[in-house]
């Protein structure tokens, strides 16, 4: 009984925190600290005993009548435990970054409580058990993420944040629509294995194309869908541990896992092709592979950077999904992970040199290297993931993505891997190039110490642990619990009924 | 529960047995008149006591009405013992029972808000005259919400339109004042041209109970003309939008106890009358015209308040125009109401439901919020909320939490609302009033995203007046049944279709 109700508390143990971060006056640092971290620590926890559990083949699930003809399901299954996972572990790490980030500054108690409310979305979002649940986080993130955008008051962070909603709240309704005329073609639509649509009759077949046509454009938002994605770079006003965890992973990845859901879990893999879906889907992830990498290069500001590179390498998620054949699901599904647990590196990276250095321009990290030499590691361990070379994280994802390719009799899909590699080499070399192998150019825009180390303790540790991960996920990625065997036991289970 | 088949749906909307007499009605109506009477004797502006004990009495007592409801189905009452057509006969179906509750929180939640402002806000020599007709307005909506002849709504609309007038005009500023001058103005015309149609209708069948009226319905001009009066005169009183012009200021210059009330229940009694006799005597007239004209003048609402809302510097005249907006939803649900199918008339009338009790609680929340955020601000502008978002977390916690109520975002008894209405239309074809429903919420995010944006600005420091503690609770716990209801709507909903109003319309 117990048990039955995991999801339940996976969810709790980011909401119950939210609330009472709210309510605690501002001046309560001790507690808010102690209170996040153990929050942190015990969902870990719980999405590793959920985990282990789905893995022995139980299904958790929690569900109760929300409207008339939909119900509220909470269900944990192999791709729910995939998300959980990945939101739960880089949730702990980005909150000990940003516990360190907002030392003496204004607004804390805001800023965590609404910090945890994201997370707890994430958590529905992995968790729902059909698409109404979904929309419901999905809404539920675009309105906790607004104030963490905003959160410096400034005119500009108020102009990112208008533009951010203008783009989710438009992007929510078309998903809304989707998702209702589904609801009134087949009833209450459950996210199954394999999908659950393939009954439809063939003269409904116009109006499923338009629920997906419309599901993708509300999803493709988040996912920062090339034409979707202006918000994204202009949302980098946010604080780092923001960027971090939101708009490297939280809310990119919200999109693209409902990508994944609706196409395995809703209309499933082989019946998206009979409808001729997935080579639409195939091109826009392709241009947006194409252009968030031509775009990156044109930047001179960090972050900005390091966004566009997101727009980019999201939408490998969305080319494994729309790649037909197990190996380019494989590839997809992993990468899901493995981009997340990179670019998150990669966005502390920048939270550190813009913290310790005041360096914000891409032009002024030369010789960086000497001065933060595990900051610089990290960011170089991170970019050479993202550019693929072997054993890291990255290479894993691409090698899957592009004998995916030919599995599905698209070589040409291969070209747009290797174009897209080399964009990621010419924009992220020269970085890593100024880091170490430039002199100093002077004084330090505005420089900063903290205590022993060459930033704080706060900053390094999270930075270091990603970095590894990285690392480890590549080369041990034959264990079991690695992404890429999890990613394998999903898509075992999406193939074979 | 997948989608229930709508025969199901439509067997438990008649279903509800009717039971021999209960007191209970008759407590419904008289205990708000009696606290009227008890306020009143020694009128104060404080009487703190009273009107508690009053207010807990009143939701207990209702409660109790709709648990009866709830179990035993449509129940109805002859007062005095005399029955129809001489007494005043009164009936408890789902809809009546279901808003004699909505009305006791409600008010029960304003009463408490009046209760814990401060001193210095309660002089001024009208003040004293508010809890009388407080209590007036509450027994004025019962017993609309309970009447079940055509007279005894409009004995009730006339108190309510008059005790509104009155609790307006009590704020004793030039603008409540004036407000409402042309409140009485559009009350008074509304309630002539109702009595009048009821007056034709009393003409032609010699009876006013509805169900006399129904049985012998014919479409005679008479009749048409009659109700051609009482709809134009109820959409006046319901702010139907080209004849909404009086309800933005009268909302706004109240007191905000008195704008939560008006916004949230007072504008929904003409609504549901309209409904009542529509759905009843009058449906063999509701015709796919009608209905679409209604549903065009609701779409237009929802598009030209929100568009006032977006332009208006006033935060008051914010929301009130928000509350012309909402009230458009109501009349786009009509022409889903009469939807050839089945499945979309059930969507459409528990959408409808939704719609109506959400919007009540989500709104009278954000009206005591605004009034909080005024207070602590010492000014009405949106673009003085500077700051707020730091000094005023609560109240602007239920501000926004009645916000996605009103967006229709979930999870909030506005989306579900939405979303059930939003079936309606696609199950019934009716696809520009899907279009409406989400150009509705887009409109309704642009205006309340104004205001959470001029909350982030940093604004000065120490510029900011304390307010009671008790304005933020109230307004939280009205706003967290908007948001609670979109996760357990099913068994309110399940009440509210008990009743024989559908019959006609519905089958």
């Amino acid at each position: 009984m117990i048990a039955s109700f995991l999801p339940l508390w996976v969810l709790a143990s980011s909401l119950v925190p939210a609330i009472l971060i709210f309510l605690l006056p501002e001046q309560q640092r001790g507690a808010r600290t102690a209170l996040n971290l153990t929050a942190a620590v015990l969902k870990l926890v719980l999405v590793a005993i959920m985990t282990w559990g789905v893995a022995q083949g139980t299904v958790y699930e929690v569900r109760f009548a929300m409207v008339p003809g939909a119900d509220f399901i909470l269900r944990a299954d192999a791709m729910a435990c995939l998300f959980a996972g990945l939101s739960a572990l880089l949730w702990f790490f980005t909150t000990v970054y940003a516990i360190g980030y907002l030392e003496g500054a204004p607004n804390r108690s805001r800023f965590f409580g609404f910090f945890s409310l994201c997370v707890a979305s994430t958590m529905g979002i992995a968790l729902s058990g059909n698409l109404i649940t979904f929309l419901l986080f999905y809404e539920l993130l675009t309105l906790s993420t607004y104030p963490l955008v905003v959160h410096r008051g400034t005119e500009k962070a108020l102009a990112a944040g208008r533009v951010y909603l203008r783009y989710t709240i438009t992007g929510g309704a078309a998903l809304l629509l989707g998702i209702a005329v589904l609801y009134s073609l087949v009833g209450d639509v459950e996210f199954l294995e394999t999908g659950s649509l393939r009954s439809v009759p063939e003269s409904a077949w116009p109006q499923l194309r338009i629920a997906f046509a419309l599901m993708i454009a509300g999803l493709g938002v988040k996912a920062a869908l090339v034409p979707l994605h202006g918000w994204l770079p202009q949302a980098m006003v946010a604080p780092a541990p923001v960027s971090a965890l939101l708009h490297a992973v939280a809310v990119v990845k919200a999109g693209a896992f409902g990508i994944v859901r609706v196409v395995y879990d809703v209309y499933g893999i082989e019946f998206a092709r009979q409808l001729a879906l997935l080579t639409p889907l195939m091109i826009v992830a392709c241009a947006t592979i194409l252009w968030g990498s031509v775009r990156a290069l044109a930047q001179t500001d960090l972050k900005r950077r390091l966004a566009f590179s997101t727009v980019s390498q999201v939408s490998y998620i969305a080319l494994g999904v729309s790649l037909f054949g197990p190996l380019g699901t494989i590839g997809g599904l992993v990468h899901l992970l493995h981009q997340g647990i990179m670019k998150v590196t990669l966005f502390y990276c920048a939270g550190n040199f813009a913290e310790t250095l005041g360096v914000h321009d891409i032009r002024e990290l030369d010789g960086a290297g000497r001065r933060m030499p595990i900051t610089s590691t990290a960011f170089t361990i991170g970019a050479f993931g993202m550019i693929g070379v072997p054993p890291l994280a990255g290479f894993v994802s691409k090698w899957y993505l592009g004998l995916g390719a030919f599995e599905a009799g698209m070589p040409w899909v291969l070209g747009v891997l290797i174009v897209s590699s080399m964009l990621n080499a010419a924009y992220f070399l020269p970085i890593v190039h100024r880091l170490w192998f430039r002199p100093i150019a002077g004084a330090w825009p505005e420089e900063h110490t903290f205590g022993r180390f060459e930033t704080s303790a706060w900053f390094l540790v999270p930075t270091i642990a990603t970095a590894l991960f990285t690392v480890g996920a590549g080369l041990f990625a034959g264990a079991p619990f690695s992404p890429l065997e999890w990613a394998m036991l999903i898509t075992r289970r999406e193939y074979l009924p | 529960m997948s989608v229930a088949p709508a025969a199901t749906l439509l067997a438990l909307m008649q279903s509800g047995s009717t039971v021999a007499a209960s007191p209970l009605i008759a407590l419904a109506l008289v205990i708000p008149l009696c606290w009227a009477v008890l306020t009143a004797m020694r009128p104060a502006p404080r009487q703190t006591l009273l009107v508690l004990s009053g207010l807990g009495i009143w939701n207990v007592a209702s409660a109790m009405l709709w648990w009866h409801t709830r179990a035993n189905g449509v129940v109805n009452y002859a007062l005095g013992g005399w029955s129809e057509p001489l007494g005043i006969g009164l009936r408890a179906d789902g809809i009546a029972s279901s808003l004699v509750l909505l009305t006791a929180v409600i008010a029960g939640g304003c009463g408490v808000y009046r209760l814990c402002t401060p001193d210095a806000d309660l002089r001024g020599t009208a003040m004293r005259w508010f809890w009388p007709l407080f209590f007036l307005l509450g027994a004025a909506l019962n017993a609309v919400w309970l009447a079940a002849d055509l007279f005894n709504m409009y004995v009730g609309l006339e108190l309510l339109g008059l005790s509104a007038v009155g609790l307006v005009a009590v704020a004793g500023t030039t603008a409540a004042l004036s407000a409402a001058l042309r409140y009485l103005l559009a009350a008074l015309l509304g309630s002539l041209a109702y009595l009048l149609g009821v007056a034709l209708l009393y003409a032609e069948y010699g009876s006013l109970a509805l169900s006399s009226v129904a049985s012998g319905f014919a479409p005679t001009d008479t009749t048409i003309v009659a109700l051609g009066f009482i709809t134009a005169g109820l959409c006046l009183k319901t702010a139907l939008f080209p004849l909404h012009g009086w309800l933005p200021p009268a909302h706004s210059a109240a007191l905000p106890p008195v704008s939560a009330l008006l916004s949230a229940l007072v504008v929904k009694a003409s609504f549901v009358m309209l409904l009542r006799i529509w759905l009843g005597p009058g449906a063999p007239l509701l015709v796919p015209t009608v209905a679409q004209g209604l549903g065009v003048l609701g779409a237009g609402a929802i598009v030209w308040g929100g568009w006032q809302a977006i332009q208006h510097a006033d935060l008051k005249m914010l929301v009130a125009h928000s509350t012309v907006a909402q009230l458009g939803y109501l009349f786009v649900a009509i022409p889903l109401l009469i939807d050839a199918s089945d499945t979309a008339r059930a969507f459409a009338w528990d959408g409808l439901m939704l719609q109506i009790v959400s919007h009540a609680l989500a709104k009278s929340a954000m009206f005591l919020a605004s009034g909080t955020l005024i207070a602590a601000v010492g000014s009405g502008k949106v673009v003085d909320l500077a700051g707020v978002s730091r000094h005023m977390p609560l109240a602007l916690f239920a501000f926004g939490l009645a916000a996605v109520s009103l967006m229709g975002l979930p999870p909030s008894g506005g989306f579900s609302a939405k979303w059930l209405l939003l079936q309606a239309a696609l199950a019934g074809g009716q696809w520009h009033w899907a279009a409406v429903l989400l150009a509705g919420g887009l409109l309704t995010a642009g205006y309340v995203f104004r205001v959470f944006r001029a909350s982030f600005l940093q604004g000065a420091e120490d510029r900011f007046t304390d307010t009671p503690l008790g304005w933020d609770v109230v307004a939280l716990l009205l706003a967290g049944m908007a948001i609670m209801l979109g996760l357990l709507s099913t068994g309110p909903l399940d009440v509210m279709r008990f009743g024989a109003l559908l019959q006609r319309g519905i089958t």
